[in-house]
């Protein structure tokens, strides 16, 4: 019940588009301390960093150790290395269950945010277009779904899966995901900035229908919003702990993190020690996140922070 | 933002083209069609919404109303044991007369608020200082630092989690060993320390995040008041504490906002640390694992809803009560 990644209501308020450019880096700045104080804010940033990165060390360590190397030698350096057989270990486990619950994950990721996107995107747009009765409402049932508080919704969302026949089935994954309010007022937002009426205009005297438009035009100046809206579910899907843990029954079904739960959960008591695997297995889960945070960094940035300008 | 090409025409001509060149639909030239298709056009608009709405009324608004509906009834079983016949009756506000006065539940909610009151404004301060010296760095230096500030925010909950789990664990974590080194036995583990490895766990997870939204605030910060503030002799720390600070004051509220709805609901972490420790992390630990454990371990679910209802309620009023408190000098 951790808040879902940049599902933050509030943030992306601001009218304006994304700024998409790097800011141009100069090398010095106006709000830039000066004298002996630019030595204590580097000492006191490069402490807070390694505060940040250490565990995140030990675990990239401690995933190239062997199990007696693991219990016996120094946590924050190497020692013998075993990372190929743990990652040999990691794979072929119960008949390689991690490898399906990597695949479980990537199909709900990735099934749920093409929805999604696709969903946000239609209404978003269609809020910030076009003016019909029942559009004020819809707003106010938006921002009011903001202030439902994730843990509400786990309870009544199992008596209603169980009834539909959703329950234990992979669309419990996928569809609840696809009707994120939060996404749809950032698509809103977003096409009030960056899809001109004129051209929307222009495009209806050409003799264009409005889903022509929609899709040929609205839809693709609004990409940016596009690409946010999809990574930030993706991320966040990819997380997600206690929905598989309460809707999905059989470990063939789970995703990964909650594989590395049961693996966790299960190495206490067992005399097998599944503590290395839970350790290369973690790696193995985080570095696809890392790797696409870092890389579509521009787009959840300004997601997250543009909001909070104004 | 992506630019594109747009007409030239200035802007309003071509809304004077309208019911002459006509919509597709409108032949007749003629003022009075004009609402008609409008009308149509604003339909197809709203129509664009539809697919969310429907979704949204399924998968929201319902299990909402079911919230509400599921706590005004409870299952008791004719058999007793829970063996035999079940029957469904309307119990009123039984079950939130016995959520208010649930001592186990409460507890929760007590431990579950100490803590958020510790650690939310905590986890703000640090972002804010993390977020002030950022911005007193080279603009070089701070770009490179903020990526790795941002690691944490980018691992997944539930491993950064067992990553810290791992750092406590006296058998194989460096920290129980590390504090040895100074004569100091820690259990990480413990009734005493347990609270603190979480919510160090959480300021570690929290503080890039909240650090990204109050740089990124700090930005917007006009650079001339900054020379004229040398000018007049003010100091790098008066710079940050009287010019810095009230421009994110709204950035604040967001990140503690967040905080402490996320905080109040707890369940992840907790559930993640009783698989090490079980002795002490309890089973009802924290509301959202009472909740949790009613709900699908006990099975009763109409108590666990009203559980739900009860908890929302609570998170409401405490995000009231935090923007009120945090926004009370712009009101």
């Amino acid at each position: 019940m951790s808040a879902p990644v940049g599902t933050s209501p509030g943030a992306w308020r601001s009218t304006t588009s994304p700024r998409l450019g790097r800011r141009k880096i100069s090398d010095r700045s106006a709000s830039e301390a000066r004298g002996v104080s630019r030595w204590v804010v580097l000492g006191v940033l490069v402490m807070l960093a390694l505060y940040a990165v250490a565990p995140l060390w030990w675990l990239l360590v401690a995933a190239t150790k062997s199990r007696e190397d693991l219990y016996s030698t120094n946590g924050m350096w190497f020692a013998s290395p075993g990372l190929l057989d743990n990652l040999q270990a990691l794979f072929t486990y119960q008949d390689g269950i991690f490898v399906r619950w990597l695949w479980n994950t990537v199909v709900y990721s990735a099934l749920g945010s093409i929805g999604l996107t696709a969903v946000a995107l239609a209404a978003g747009y269609g809020l910030a277009k076009y003016t019909y009765r029942g559009k004020g409402a819809t707003m106010a049932l938006i921002i009011g779904s903001f202030l439902i508080p994730g843990s509400l919704l786990i309870v009544p969302t199992f008596l209603l899966f169980t009834e539909i026949g959703l329950y234990n089935t992979i669309w419990a994954m996928i569809l609840p995901g696809m009707f994120g309010s939060f996404s749809v007022y950032l698509a809103k937002v977003y096409a009030e900035g960056a899809v001109p009426s004129e051209l929307m205009d222009a495009a209806r005297i050409d003799g264009a229908g409005e889903y022509r438009i929609f899709f040929s035009i609205g839809a693709r100046l609004m990409s940016t919003a596009a690409a946010t809206i999809f990574l930030l579910h993706f991320v966040a899907s990819w997380n997600t702990f206690i929905w598989p843990l309460v809707f999905l029954k059989g470990a063939e079904k789970w995703p990964v993190m909650l594989g590395l739960y049961s693996w966790l959960q299960r190495g206490v008591d067992s005399q097998y020690d599944l503590t290395g695997l839970v350790i290369i297995g973690s790696l193995i889960s985080t570095i696809p996140m890392v790797l696409l945070m870092i890389s579509m960094q521009r787009y959840w940035r300004s997601g997250v922070t543009i909001g909070s300008l104004k | 933002m992506r630019s594109m090409t747009e007409t030239t025409r200035p802007r309003g001509t071509h809304h004077a083209d309208h019911p002459a060149s006509g919509p597709p639909t409108g032949s007749s030239p003629r003022v009075r069609r004009r609402p008609r298709w409008r009308a149509v056009q604003a339909f197809k608009g709203a129509a664009l919404t539809f697919p969310f709405l429907a979704g949204f009324g399924l998968f929201v608004l319902v299990p909402v109303v079911m919230a509400l509906k599921e706590s005004v009834f409870a299952t008791k079983s004719a058999g007793g044991l829970g063996f035999g016949e079940q029957t469904v009756a309307f119990v009123g506000l039984d079950n939130f007369v016995e959520g208010l006065g649930d001592q186990v539940f409460w507890a929760g909610m007590l431990r579950v608020f100490l803590y958020a009151l510790v650690v939310v404004p905590s986890t703000q301060l640090l972002s804010l200082a993390c977020a002030l010296l950022l911005d007193a760095a080279r603009r070089r230096t701070a770009a490179r630092l903020r990526v790795v500030l941002l690691l944490p925010y980018m691992v997944p909950g539930v491993v950064a989690t067992m990553v810290w789990l791992f750092q406590y664990s006296p058998v194989v974590g460096p920290l129980s060993a590390f504090f040895r080194l100074f004569g100091l036995d820690l259990n990480f583990y413990s009734g005493e320390l347990v609270w603190f490895s979480i919510g160090n766990m959480a300021l570690w997870g929290a503080l890039g995040f909240n650090m990204l939204i109050l740089y990124g605030a700090l930005q917007s910060v006009p650079h001339e008041i900054f020379e004229a503030a040398r000018l007049d002799g003010a100091g790098e720390l008066r710079i940050a504490l009287a010019i810095k600070v009230p421009f994110v004051r709204s950035s604040l509220v967001l990140t503690s906002l967040l905080s402490i709805i996320g905080t109040l609901q707890l369940f992840d972490q907790t559930l993640l640390f009783r698989a090490v420790t079980p002795e002490t992390i309890t089973k009802d630990f924290t509301p959202a694992m009472m909740i949790y454990n009613q709900a699908f371990q006990v099975g009763n679910l109409n108590y666990a809803t009203a559980l739900s209802v009860i908890l929302a309620a609570v998170v409401g009023v405490a995000s009231a009560f935090v923007y009120r408190f945090t926004n009370r000098e712009e009101a």
